[in-house]
This record gives C-alpha cells, sequence and structure tokens, in this order.
C-alpha cells in the first residue's frame, strides 16, 4: 500500500520536474549544446573521419569532459531553485518522503539526460553506414556514458541540497566531477604509483568515473561497473537526504 | 485538534519561540499576531512539519507531527509565507500536480481541480503560466493549493499579504466561510483582519505568548474602551469639562482638541464595563451645549498591541 504510494509520488514529482525542463529554455539550450560540443569534439578534435575506424570510442571518449561541466548545469537547480523559490517549503511539507522527492527530482533530471544522450543517435547511424560497428559495444558505450551521467547528476544533486546558490552548487559539482575524473587518469595515478602503497593507488583509481567507463565503452560489461555506478549513486543520494533533513530551512 | 504544548525552537544561540503552547478546535480561526520577527512563521513552520522543534510536541488529530508525519501531513493545508509556487507551470497543471500528490485519482483529480479553481476566481487564468500572473493571483493559485484536498486543519501564513482591498476581502470571505468544519490558524500583520475574521488570538512577540484572548477581549485591553468620545459647539473647553467631571461614574476627561469653538472630548469611565454614554448625553443636554456627536469607543486593536508587544 505505502509502496504503490510511493510510486505515486516519485512519478508525479518525476512528471512534474520533467514539465519544467521542457517548459524553459533550459532544456532546449542543454541538448543544442550538448549536441554542439559532442559532434565538435569528435569530428574537429578526435578526426573521426580520418581515423578510418569504425567505431565511437573517439566519441564516446569525450562523454566525462562533456558531462563535466553540462551535467552540473542540469543538477544544480535541483535543489537551490526549490530553496530560492521557497517551494522547497512547500515540497516537503505534502504527505511524501524526502526519498521520494529525491528519487522523483533525480530520475527526471536523469531521463531529461537520456533523452539528450539519445539524440546522438545520428553517429551510430553514421558509422553502421560507414563500416560494421560492433554494435554490442555501442550499446554498451551508451550504457556506460548514461550510467555516467547519473553518477555526475547524484553528485551535482548532492551539492545543489548544500546551498540556495546555484553558483556555489555548480561550482562545487563541476569540482566533484573533475576529482572523480582526473582520479582514475594516467598522469594522476603516476604521481601517485612513485610513493603511494599500491593498495591507495587502486583504491584512488577505482573511484574514478573513468576506468569503469573505459572499460564499459570498450564492451566489457562487468557486473563491477554497475555496481559501482548505482553505489555511487545511492551514496550520493543517500547524503543529499541526509542534507536535506537536517538543513531544510537553510 | 491542534494542540501545542510547551513548543521551542532554537537557532545556534538564538531562542526563536519560547515554550509556547494553546489548542486550536475545529469551526476555530486562531489569528496569530505579533511584529516581524515574534517567531510566527518559525511556529507555522514546526506546525506543518517544514522544521522540527527543538523541544516540546505538537498533536495534530491526536498524531504527533513527528511519530506520524505523513498521517498528519496529509491533513493539513498549508500556506507558507510570499505563497511560493513553481513559476514555470500553468495553474491548472500546477494544480493537478498538488492534486496527484494528495492522491486524488483520475476523475475525482479533475473535478476537484475545476471547484477549486472556481473557488478561488481562477478561472480565468487557469491556462496561464504562473509566472505571468499578478502576485494577487499567484497568492490565490497558493492558497487553492493549501485547500485542494479539503483538509481539517489549515495553516495559513500571511494569506492576504500582498494582496489589493477587494482579495484581501475575498479571501477573509473564503476563510469565514470554510472554517465551519476546519480548525484555522493564519497569521497577519493586518489589525482589522484580526476583529473580523479570528474567533480568538494569540499575540506572540520575541518568541513567547503574550496574550491568548477572543478580539473583543484584546479589544476591553484598550485604555479607550468604554471611554466616549464627545464633540460639541459653541462651548468652552474648561467649562465643559468641569461639568463632565461632576457626572457619576467619570473618571476624567481629557480635551483632543478645541478649534473653532469646536470641541473634541474624550470621557473615561470609573469602571469600564460601566457605560456612561447616556449620563454624559443628559449632562450635555442639560448645560444646553450643541452635541455634533457622541459615541462609546470599542477599544482600538493597535493600542492593545503595541502596549503588549512592546
Amino acid at each position: 500500500m505505502r509502496l504503490n504510494e510511493s510510486f505515486r509520488n516519485i512519478k508525479a514529482i518525476q512528471k512534474r520536474e520533467l514539465y519544467g525542463y521542457f517548459g524553459s529554455p533550459v532544456a532546449y539550450v542543454f541538448i543544442v549544446i550538448f549536441l554542439l560540443l559532442i559532434g565538435f569534439f569528435t569530428f574537429n578534435i578526435s578526426n573521426f573521419f580520418e581515423a578510418g575506424q569504425a567505431d565511437l570510442n573517439n566519441f564516446f571518449q569525450w562523454h566525462p569532459w562533456i558531462y563535466m561541466f553540462l551535467v552540473p548545469s542540469i543538477a544544480m537547480r535541483l535543489w537551490a531553485e526549490e530553496r530560492r523559490l521557497g517551494t522547497i517549503e512547500l515540497i516537503l511539507t505534502f504527505p511524501v518522503t524526502i526519498a521520494e522527492v529525491i528519487l522523483g527530482k533525480f530520475l527526471a533530471a536523469w531521463i531529461f539526460i537520456g533523452i539528450a544522450l539519445s539524440l546522438t543517435f545520428p553517429m551510430v547511424l553514421t558509422v553502421s553506414y560507414l563500416g560494421n560497428p560492433d554494435l554490442g559495444a555501442i550499446f554498451c558505450g551508451y550504457l556506460g556514458s548514461f550510467l555516467m551521467a547519473g553518477a555526475f547528476l547524484s553528485l551535482g544533486s548532492m551539492t545543489s541540497s548544500l546551498t540556495r546558490s546555484q553558483v556555489i552548487s555548480f561550482v562545487t559539482a563541476a569540482v566533484g566531477c573533475l576529482f572523480f575524473i582526473l582520479a582514475g587518469y594516467p598522469p594522476v595515478t603516476a604521481i601517485l604509483s612513485g610513493w603511494a602503497p599500491i593498495w591507495l593507488v587502486n583504491l584512488v583509481s577505482d573511484l574514478s568515473f573513468l576506468s569503469h567507463f573505459i572499460s564499459i565503452s570498450r564492451g566489457v560489461l562487468d557486473l563491477r561497473d554497475l555496481v559501482y555506478y548505482l553505489s555511487v549513486i545511492s551514496f550520493m543520494l543517500f547524503v543529499n537526504a541526509v542534507v536535506l533533513q537536517s538543513r531544510k530551512a537553510a | 485538534m491542534i494542540e501545542i504544548k510547551n513548543l521551542s525552537k532554537d537557532f545556534a544561540a538564538i531562542r526563536a519561540v519560547n515554550n509556547i503552547s494553546f489548542s486550536v478546535g475545529k469551526g476555530e480561526i486562531l489569528g496569530f499576531l505579533g511584529p516581524n520577527g515574534a517567531g510566527k512563521s518559525t511556529t507555522m513552520r514546526m506546525i506543518t512539519g517544514f522544521i522540527p522543534p527543538s523541544a516540546g510536541t505538537i498533536r495534530i488529530g491526536g498524531f504527533d507531527i513527528l511519530k506520524n508525519s505523513l498521517e498528519v501531513r496529509k491533513q493539513i493545508g498549508y500556506l507558507p509565507e510570499n505563497a511560493p509556487v513553481y513559476p514555470d507551470m500553468k495553474v491548472i497543471d500546477y494544480l493537478n500536480f498538488c492534486g496527484q500528490i494528495r492522491g486524488f485519482t483520475k476523475a475525482a483529480l479533475k473535478r476537484t481541480v475545476e471547484n477549486t479553481i472556481e473557488k478561488c476566481f481562477l478561472t480565468t487564468v487557469k491556462q496561464q503560466i504562473i509566472n505571468t500572473l499578478s502576485k494577487g493571483y499567484k497568492q490565490r493559485v497558493c492558497f487553492a493549493q493549501s485547500i485542494l484536498h479539503d483538509p481539517p486543519y489549515l495553516i495559513l501564513d500571511e494569506p492576504t499579504d500582498g494582496l489589493d482591498p477587494n482579495q484581501k476581502y475575498e479571501v477573509r470571505r473564503m476563510i469565514k466561510e470554510m472554517s465551519r468544519e476546519k480548525a484555522v490558524i493564519f497569521s497577519t500583520h493586518i489589525l482589522e483582519e484580526i476583529q473580523d475574521v479570528c474567533t480568538r488570538t494569540i499575540i506572540i512577540a520575541k518568541g513567547s505568548i503574550v496574550a491568548d484572548d477572543t478580539p473583543a477581549g484584546l479589544l476591553k485591553r484598550s485604555d479607550l474602551y468604554g471611554s466616549v468620545s464627545l464633540t460639541v459647539e459653541n462651548a468652552d473647553s474648561n467649562e465643559i469639562t468641569n461639568c463632565l467631571n461632576q457626572i457619576k461614574g467619570v473618571e476624567t476627561t481629557t480635551i483632543i482638541s478645541d478649534e473653532n469653538e469646536i470641541v473634541r472630548l474624550q470621557v473615561y469611565p470609573e469602571t469600564k464595563d460601566t457605560p456612561i454614554t447616556d449620563k454624559v448625553m443628559a449632562a450635555a443636554l442639560a448645560n444646553n451645549y450643541q452635541v455634533k456627536s457622541i459615541y462609546m469607543e470599542q477599544g482600538r486593536l493597535d493600542e492593545v498591541f503595541r502596549t503588549i508587544t512592546t
């Protein structure tokens, strides 16, 4: 009974949030910039055509970097905006639990990013036309990219709940994302590997979105990578709930 | 029944609400009055479960606000200060959203939202984006949200703030109309509203309750209550003062103004509950004063408010 109610509430909140995205210019600006940037990096920086390979590695490798600042720009409004408008006072006094509100908002933003991501489908058509790509690997790439976006988003949702300023929320989320990317970047692990014990080096690089993303986008669907992303998301949203519970009126 | 016992709230070192207790029953409209920063909004936020109390208990309909939070929140309608609503939604979509959260299913939802829109005079703007509405309409949209599910308990934080006189009148009328089956708490700065709407008034200052009385009871605390305002023509102010002071039951008479031979006087009785108007009138006539006006003061809330809260 309570479970049904929970689903109903999450769905209602999620619907309203999505409505909010498409009711304002935010959605369209985001989608256009996302597609422009990803096209620019893939074709002009990575020289997709000259590479002569029928895969999307040159496409997927840019996703973490683009997400790094585009996802926080979506996530920053999640809670900071509610605080600024004062609507947080209403939504948290409705007969819904904090978890339901967080999940509803998170899912809406995640679905929205999923929509933007799915609009890159001409890339798949292009490689399929040019050669014989491994569609399984491409599917994994998209799945990995979507999961990674979710992880970035959960981090952004959490930082957004800390403040009523969207700027602060954006900057802290972007820096957080950068940390999660760089933790697995070879130059960074190289700095560590000179002196730190090997378990620490592994721990830091295992924390990275990058290492998990790379293995998925190569077509290796490892349960550990899935578990990793889902645990990052759960952890961040849990912290989000703790922050909201303790600082509702901030 | 809303029952509040020994409620306190601390923000760091500041005590915003200090050990207040009161209860509100069905059919009552409780006016919550106090200077800015007295703790009105903080109290209301605790009653609606938005912020937890530092000490004390709140029971609504027999449920504890902390232990049965969801149960309680289903029975409350809340209009927060400044009436926050999502600016990027259409009025009707916003109310549909609130209705879904309140658990209405399709047919009932449509009917309820339509009814509420009509009740709150929003029919002409229901397809408009909330952002394009005037402050008065936004306030009414948020008000509509609070009564959508016909809650037995209504908590309204300055529901008439920012409305024009006609809209204020409408909102007051709606509150009065609905109060028969509800327990209503509403806060305001506007003193006439208390007299017009409330069955009971609590005045809060610096976090503590300083008065809990009916509006009539509060008026009785006014120094002016029971005194007689008298305006006479062609009279000498000292002469008439002496004359009035000799009436049995009159404590003292003060001269308010004396211009162009028109004298305005205030006659205070010895005991507030013994009317002296007829005696003053008789004395004035006996001495051939031309009485322009005479009436008994009902007391003034602003005066009471100032004495109590400062």
